[in-house]
């Protein structure tokens, strides 16, 4: 289990929502702290490394765990800028 | 308070560093299907903290239209044109099974069941992240869509030339 400062819920938003808010809310933490990102979109296990890739913050791993309502995904990403 | 003072010489090199990546998108359509996918692209575009530019021209300016306003164009044609052809981002039909607005509303619905942004909402999320809207001039007068019909939050008022000049730097253009 990964250890987060920050936990972000998109649960129910589908793309491009969850990036979107992501990239909200990383403004919002310091330098070197992680924000969890929970999704129940497939597509952010992609679309979060792309964005990481694309604005150079770290993506520090991704855990998938099965819910009653379906899976759920979390994404872990450490601020780096 | 303490006003912050920007050097401008230092926010420049700091710009021409980061060189953000540009995406054009010029919206031709004025069907839902079509401006979700603009729209879509344009907002996961500035989240990436790419800088984004949106072209509205002929019906793609109907996404762009308040919902209800009425042509002030002064010719008798163009203000028939105006009102015949309604706008609003609520307002715009699919590309296929609208059915006379039926499959739009079924559509509509599903979406809203499965909290998916429309058009409206997607819109209201490109101005916040500074996607910047260029209306097409041509094409308004053409249409006889004035500029007191359009939303707030209009970049510019432009044509061909100012597309191209952003287009000509961004590694990104689509026409949708």
């Amino acid at each position: 289990m990964m250890q987060a400062d920050v936990k972000l819920d998109t649960l129910g938003y589908f793309c491009p929502m969850p990036i979107i808010l992501t990239s909200k809310k990383i403004k919002e933490l310091a330098l070197g702290q992680v924000l969890e990102v929970v999704s129940d979109d497939e597509g952010i296990k992609k679309d979060m490394p792309a964005w990481c890739e694309t604005t150079g913050h770290q993506m520090m791993g991704l855990e998938e765990e099965q819910a009653k309502s379906g899976r759920i995904y979390k994404a872990f990403v450490k601020k780096t800028k | 308070m303490i006003a912050t003072q920007i050097e401008p010489t230092a926010t420049l090199a700091q710009l021409q560093e980061s060189k953000p990546d540009r995406v054009t998108i010029v919206l031709l359509s004025g069907d839902l299907d079509k401006a979700m996918a603009a729209f879509i692209i344009a907002t996961g575009a500035a989240a990436m903290g790419m800088r984004v530019t949106m072209f509205f021209t002929f019906w793609g300016l109907n996404a762009i239209r308040r919902r209800g306003a009425t042509s002030s164009a002064k010719d008798w044609l163009r203000r028939m044109f105006g009102l015949l052809n309604r706008g609003g981002a609520d307002t715009l039909p699919l590309s296929r099974f609208h059915f006379g607005g039926l499959g739009t509303k079924m559509m509509q619905t599903v979406m809203k069941q499965n909290r998916m942004p429309g058009v409206p909402e997607l819109m209201q999320t490109a101005l916040e992240l500074d996607v910047r809207f260029i209306a097409c001039t041509t094409t308004m007068g053409l249409m006889g869509i004035t500029k007191d019909t359009l939303i707030d939050g209009i970049d510019q008022f432009a044509g061909v030339t100012t597309y191209l000049a952003e287009a000509k730097q961004g590694s990104v253009n689509l026409f949708i």
